[in-house]
């Protein structure tokens, strides 16, 4: 091998070297420096204090993050899962394509635009003011097309034997879906609501315009009142004035940080059931 | 039997009558889940169609008030909203009130751009190393950076770009840049907060969509093919230019196409790292500057007391604006990766 085809080589995987630290060293330099500007704030009393101008609580944000996480894990769940069920095993010729085509075309929605119409219409012009309702829609209208696009892959790895078999079986074909279809299809279909759930909570835009902010502990009512979360924190408090609020806003991005982790851990451990479930069945 | 079995596989029904015997075979309750189903997946379809009527019509007074002047001023500003009001084609402003969008357009799309530039290359050379050279063991492991980088909120990133990577680029890199003193790339560096800043920004944030494609992309290429390469001769760089590259070519795009679009609608890191400059082009690449998207998060609030409401509806038509680079963005992707699709493919795809 001549010397010059040698030297390419080394200098490629250098270069692919140096690609790879480029992509590691920012999530760790994002890590270093949210932690390190957090430390003053860290402590118990983010937990068991509210926010407010003495103390450095996050107790109303955390609470408020968790219920948006739930409610879009019920409103965006029950549809995308639904809707990703259908495009799947019914969806047939041109409905399906375009169905598929018009949720793709939603994914690239700018989340700020849906912030904006969700609070012309939503807040604005049904009354429902900042409210949890509100919040909720606008970051299920986000996710929605990630839930129905990961049902569908996880359903269609599921073999066809399997559904001949329901059929060989006389079984009804909602029974064949119920029965059969979707716990071999559950991991892959929970790993897609893992990672809803991961931009869900990473999320400020939609969120700016419609769940507003408040210093008491969230409610559970659905519309009139206000939702504190975790990322509004960060945005009011990194332009207040002072160490401390600057210390809450890095605590907060913090704790959403650490939500991420414990997200991405549940979803490798969902990820690698569904891998394993492919294996059995890919006799 | 058969075609019950074989539809949900997804090809399309084989003949009317194989279909008619399909739904003839469905029960009554198999016919009612179905029709829920159904109605759940029209909903992304009917919330896409929500949101673009909904545009159109608040952008509406806007595009009227404004006519072609939207695309060639070069000033976005409310006006003074407790002056008189002003009338033109029928519709009300506040005096003073000027929107052009072509300092957004171009931020925009500048950002975006240079994002797209700087994130690619590193992505795919990432991706390639992860695949190629990592064990199979430690994959997993460094995975956990691509996937951290994804989720990690943009609020976060903000946070980050002004306190930490934004002063920690203007002391040491921008400065060697605007040491050889190119037009567009000299200038005071400032503090960090500005246009390249938000830029490289925005490329570490589309770093892990294209990274995660471009990595399952690689893992793709059939072993026979790579084999083939290995056995006449190749390098595994050359491997990699002659046979990897040419395979994933069209996914490669439509992953650059997907981050483009990431980045053309991300608001709220570049909201706060751009410097927020509104009416102003940038006259170096350190200069602040603002985008469609952070201009509409900055400034729904004060468009709100506008009596006119003229300020909301030319925010909703820079959201239309925005809503039309994205769709031409996403649709020139696909029609790029067909076009490639049966060109760049020297190694068959069922090798």
């Amino acid at each position: 091998m001549s010397l010059k085809r040698r030297l390419t080589d080394r200098i490629f995987w250098v270069v692919c070297g140096v690609a790879f630290l480029l992509i590691a060293a920012p999530s760790i330099s994002v890590l270093v420096s949210v932690f390190h500007q957090a430390v003053p704030a860290l402590g118990w009393q983010l937990f068991s204090h509210r926010t407010n101008a003495k103390a450095t609580g996050l107790q109303n944000a955390i609470l408020g993050s968790l219920i948006l996480l739930g409610g879009v894990l019920v409103v965006a769940g029950s549809v995308g899962v639904a809707a990703g069920i259908y495009l799947a095993e019914y969806a047939t010729g041109r409905t399906e394509k375009l169905l598929r085509f018009f949720s793709e075309i939603l994914a690239g929605m700018p989340s700020i635009v849906i912030g904006y119409i969700a609070y012309l219409t939503l807040v604005v012009q049904f009354h429902w003011g900042y409210s949890l309702l509100a919040a909720v829609i606008a970051l299920s209208a986000l996710v929605l097309p990630y839930i129905v696009k990961t049902t569908e892959v996880a359903l269609r790895q599921v073999p066809t034997a399997i559904r001949e078999a329901g059929a060989g079986l006389g079984m009804p074909r909602t029974a064949t879906l119920t029965r059969m279809l979707l716990p071999t299809a559950l991991p892959g279909i929970v790993s897609g609501l893992i990672v809803a759930l991961a931009i869900s909570t990473g999320e400020l835009a939609p969120l700016l315009f419609t769940a507003g902010f408040t210093d008491t502990n969230p409610k559970l009512q659905l519309l009139h009142q206000q939702v504190p979360y975790l990322t509004n924190v960060i945005y009011t408090d990194i332009s207040l004035p002072g160490s401390r609020a600057h210390a809450t806003a890095a605590a907060a991005g913090l704790l959403s940080l650490l939500l991420l982790v414990i997200l991405i851990t549940a979803g490798r451990l969902v990820a690698r059931r569904a891998r394993r479930q492919t294996a059995r069945m890919s006799l | 039997m058969t075609s019950v079995a074989e539809r949900p596989a997804g090809r399309t029904a084989s003949g009317l009558s194989a279909r008619a015997r399909a739904i003839s075979e469905l029960t009554g309750r198999d016919r009612a889940v179905r029709a829920v189903l159904f109605v759940a997946a029209l909903v992304p379809t009917a919330a896409l169609a929500f949101l673009v009527y909904e545009m159109i019509k608040q952008a509406y007074p806007a595009i009227i008030f404004n006519g072609w002047s939207f695309f060639t001023t070069k000033k976005f500003t409310m006006g003074n909203l407790y002056g008189n009001v002003v009338v033109k084609h029928g519709y009300q402003a506040a005096q003073g009130a000027d929107f052009g969008v072509l300092p957004l357009l171009f931020g925009t799309l500048v950002s975006s751009l240079i994002a797209l530039v700087l994130a690619v290359p590193v992505a795919v050379g990432g991706a390639i190393l992860l695949v190629e050279k990592v064990p199979a063991r430690l994959q997993g492991a460094l995975g956990v950076f691509l996937e951290l980088l994804a989720g990690i909120p943009s609020i976060v990133f903000g946070l980050w770009g002004i306190y930490t990577f934004g002063p920690l680029l203007s002391r040491t890199v921008y400065r060697w840049i605007a040491a050889l003193g190119i037009p567009w790339l000299s200038g005071s560096t400032g503090a960090g907060e500005g246009l390249l800043t938000a830029s490289v920004v925005l490329a570490v944030m589309i770093i892990p969509i294209v990274a995660s494609i471009a990595r399952e992309l690689v893992r793709s290429v059939p072993a026979v093919s790579k084999e083939g390469a290995v056995a006449l001769g190749l390098t595994p760089t050359e491997t990699i230019r002659f046979v990897t590259i040419p395979y994933v070519r069209t996914g490669l795009i439509a992953a650059a196409v997907l981050g483009w679009a990431r980045a053309l609608g991300e608001t709220i890191a570049v909201l706060v790292i751009s410097g927020d400059a509104l009416n102003i082009y940038p006259h170096s690449i350190f200069d602040p500057f603002s985008t469609m998207a952070a201009t509409i998060a900055a400034f729904l609030d004060s468009a709100l007391t506008d009596s006119t409401g003229m300020a909301i509806h030319a925010l909703a038509e820079v959201g239309l604006v925005l809503l039309a680079v994205t769709f031409l963005t996403n649709l020139g992707g696909r029609l790029l990766a067909r076009r490639f699709s049966d060109a760049g493919l020297p190694v068959g795809r069922g090798v």
